[in-house]
């Protein structure tokens, strides 16, 4: 499902723009997924907050307490979801914790009912999944798997036949909010090489600049940390709309540039 | 016969052998428990520490290596002292691994120059370690002198303040200790600061984990660089008892080391193991399966799944989940855990060093409250012979006993 939508809309020469929320972070925070949507975002990744993020930098630490010091739960978050319309795809990122305590077959049949058909799990690699894939796809969910800038060309392959929706390429080796490294292009274009699957850069990319980087050699970016440090720092849904409509825009210029068929 | 050719595993897969407390494989499984839950950025690294450890780990020259540190260095074999007055006053025959006296005032040690001497042999040029009560973070500062390593020591901004004395040891010892400001500022944390850490600085870094927990190999690794102290207390014990083995073999747990590597030396043995938790950190009496930190364990979490806070005055028991291998013996009977209140520890404390002349760690003091407990209950029959590890000195809880008192 997710994977379908991907693939539709890079057809159509678009470089692929996800924007992250964590959820819960504020009251009002279901208003950042309709202003991401907004703003040409083609699908959104959604934080269900975990006490014990090892993935993440300082930015989504902070935000993830933050929610969860709100007293958010992933039940409460899910029926919040289940009862907005938004009009991309919807990916949840969480800890594999939060699945196991829910048990994982009813962990995505919530999400699914709620109209969230992504799920990636940072802390589940592949030789962990199988039951959360089968799980997943008996729910009508796409498990993302992650790449990382040491994986072995091997594995590389692995995770680039098993991964569903997308192939999330893991720029650097470090948490989220680290700086935006060179090694995620090499991996990037590693991965295309392996899987016509939409491989999207994360990690790292915070500006413009970077995201144009990025699809230099993937079909397109995860945006995360770089938009919750403004959120914590009180940027509204409004205002990380805009700043989402400024990278949809710099990317179509891009892509605009390019003769058809250009890219590889 | 002929020759069957049979199928061969795929190359690097290695099978877990028979027997309890046994190689749990290429999978790290015990049972359910246990795994490779880690992001993908560390999986090789992982890797990589399996290999060099399995290759470590059959070579006679490393543990020839090993031995001699242990030795020379860490002041093993540590005494098995009988405890004469405690015993007579309870009416059992009490038995203890003095781990007290090993070099550091503490088991950690036996892991920490293990670990510290596997990462020269891979060409690390830095140790990585969290700490709770700054054993693990002490140990791993003295391995790292010792070998000629650096050593950055993760530890929360409480534990920080509680084991200030520990905190300065690994300073003059040459170590970067880096407070930990996230979540709960305790060992949970620490944990997850060091594996984010790792994950930057994989080629050059080697994490030294310092119980059995964490991703696949390092529950079962931390587990045989510490059966040391059961196999030792086994020979010691054959050679004390007419019987050959204790009764009862009874260690405190945080992560779940000392027991661990305790139980190691008698799981082949009609003893009955007993891990005793504190009672704010017990993840056995009241945790659930869950995930954490590369391991899927029993772990202290709330009704939705947040890991909770584990609350102990011995900091080094302040961990909310316990090793994967103690979760499958619970489950399968061959051990059993119980738990010990902060309020039963001082008073045991004050009387093994009132009889005995030792002043015991608040989480070895859990051990002993146990058995005056089960002793004074009837529980433990008449002249039972028990044996307890005391995991360590209490010179670094001096502070806190000051401030109980
Ligand atoms: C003296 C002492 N005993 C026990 C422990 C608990 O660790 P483990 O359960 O891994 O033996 C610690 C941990 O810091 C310790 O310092």
């Amino acid at each position: 499902m997710i994977e379908t939508h991907l693939r539709r809309r890079r057809s159509e020469g678009r470089s692929l723009l996800v924007p992250y929320v964590t959820g819960g972070i504020r009251a009002d925070w279901i208003d950042y997924l309709t202003a991401y949507a907004r703003a040409g975002a083609d699908a959104i990744e959604i934080g269900l907050p975990f006490s014990d993020p090892i993935l993440d930098g300082p930015v989504i630490q902070e935000a993830s307490g933050r929610a969860l010091r709100r007293g958010v739960t992933v039940r409460g978050l899910l029926d919040e979801v289940a009862a907005v319309r938004i009009d991309v795809p919807l990916i949840a990122m969480t800890y594999y914790n939060l699945v196991v305590h829910r048990g994982a077959a009813d962990f995505c049949r919530d999400l699914a009912a709620a109209g969230i058909h992504g799920l990636i799990v940072p802390d589940l690699p592949i030789d962990e999944s199988a039951s959360l894939a089968e799980a997943a796809a008996a729910a009508g969910v796409d498990l993302t798997l992650l790449a990382a800038p040491t994986t072995s060309a091997e594995r590389l392959a692995e995770i680039a036949a098993a991964s569903r929706g997308f192939v999330y390429a893991v720029s650097t080796m470090g948490t989220t909010g680290a700086q935006f490294a060179a090694s995620g292009g090499r991996l990037a274009a590693d991965l295309r090489q392996l899987t016509d699957r939409p491989v999207l850069l994360a990690f790292g990319v915070a500006t413009p600049d970077d995201a144009l980087t990025a699809v230099q050699s993937a079909d397109g970016v995860v945006i995360g940390a770089a938009l919750m440090r403004r959120v914590l720092e009180g940027g509204t849904p409004d205002e990380l709309g805009a700043t989402v409509a400024g990278l949809r825009k710099a990317l179509d210029l891009d892509a605009g540039r390019l003769p058809d068929g250009a890219r590889p | 016969m002929t020759e069957v050719a049979l199928p061969r595993p795929a190359t690097g897969v290695t099978r877990p052998a028979a027997g309890v407390m046994s190689d749990p494989g290429s999978s790290g499984r015990f049972g359910e428990y246990g795994g490779r839950y880690v992001p993908e950025s560390l999986i090789p690294a992982c890797a990589e520490l399996e290999e060099a450890f399995r290759d470590a780990w059959a070579d006679p020259r490393f543990r020839r290596d090993l031995d001699r540190l242990l030795a020379v260095h860490a002041g093993r074999p540590t005494a098995l002292t009988p405890a004469w007055r405690l015993s007579e006053e309870l009416g059992i025959n009490l038995l203890l691994k003095r781990e007290d006296l090993a070099h550091t005032g503490s088991h950690k040690i036996n892991n920490v120059l293990g670990q510290a001497l596997l990462a020269k042999r891979m060409g690390k040029t830095r140790l990585l370690a969290e700490t709770g009560a700054g054993q693990h973070g002490v140990a791993t500062a003295t391995a790292a002198a010792l070998l000629g390593l650096d050593a950055t020591v993760f530890m929360g901004e409480v534990d920080i303040e509680r084991q200030a004395l520990n905190v300065f040891r690994m300073k003059m010892l040459g170590a970067e200790v880096i407070p930990v400001t996230s979540g709960t500022r305790t060992l949970k944390d620490s944990t997850s600061e060091a594996l984010r850490h790792w994950v930057t600085c994989v080629d050059e870094a080697h994490y030294c984990l310092g119980s059995v927990m964490g991703p696949h190999p390092y529950p079962w690794m931390v587990r045989e660089l510490q059966r040391v102290v059961g196999d030792e207390a086994r020979r010691q014990c054959a050679a004390e008892l007419s019987t050959g083995t204790p009764d009862y073999v009874v260690a405190c747990i945080g992560g779940g080391s000392n027991a661990a590597g305790t139980f190691a030396g008698f799981a082949d043995t009609g003893a009955q193991l007993v891990g005793v938790e504190a009672e704010g950190g017990a993840a056995v009496a009241f945790g659930q399966v869950g995930v954490l930190h590369g391991f899927r364990s029993y772990l202290l979490q709330d009704e939705n799944g947040q890991v909770t806070e584990a609350h102990s005055i011995a900091a080094g028991l302040d961990y909310p989940g316990i090793g994967p291998e103690h979760a499958h013996l619970r489950d399968t009977g061959r051990a059993r855990y119980v738990t010990v209140g902060d309020a039963e520890v001082i008073p045991a404390l004050q009387r093994l060093a009132r009889t005995e002349g030792i002043l015991c760690a608040l989480e070895s003091a859990h051990a002993i409250a146990w058995v005056i407990r089960a002793a004074e209950s009837g529980e433990l029959p008449p002249w039972s012979t028990v044996l307890v590890t005391l995991s360590g000195r209490g010179d670094k809880d001096m502070a806190t006993l000051m401030e109980a008192s």
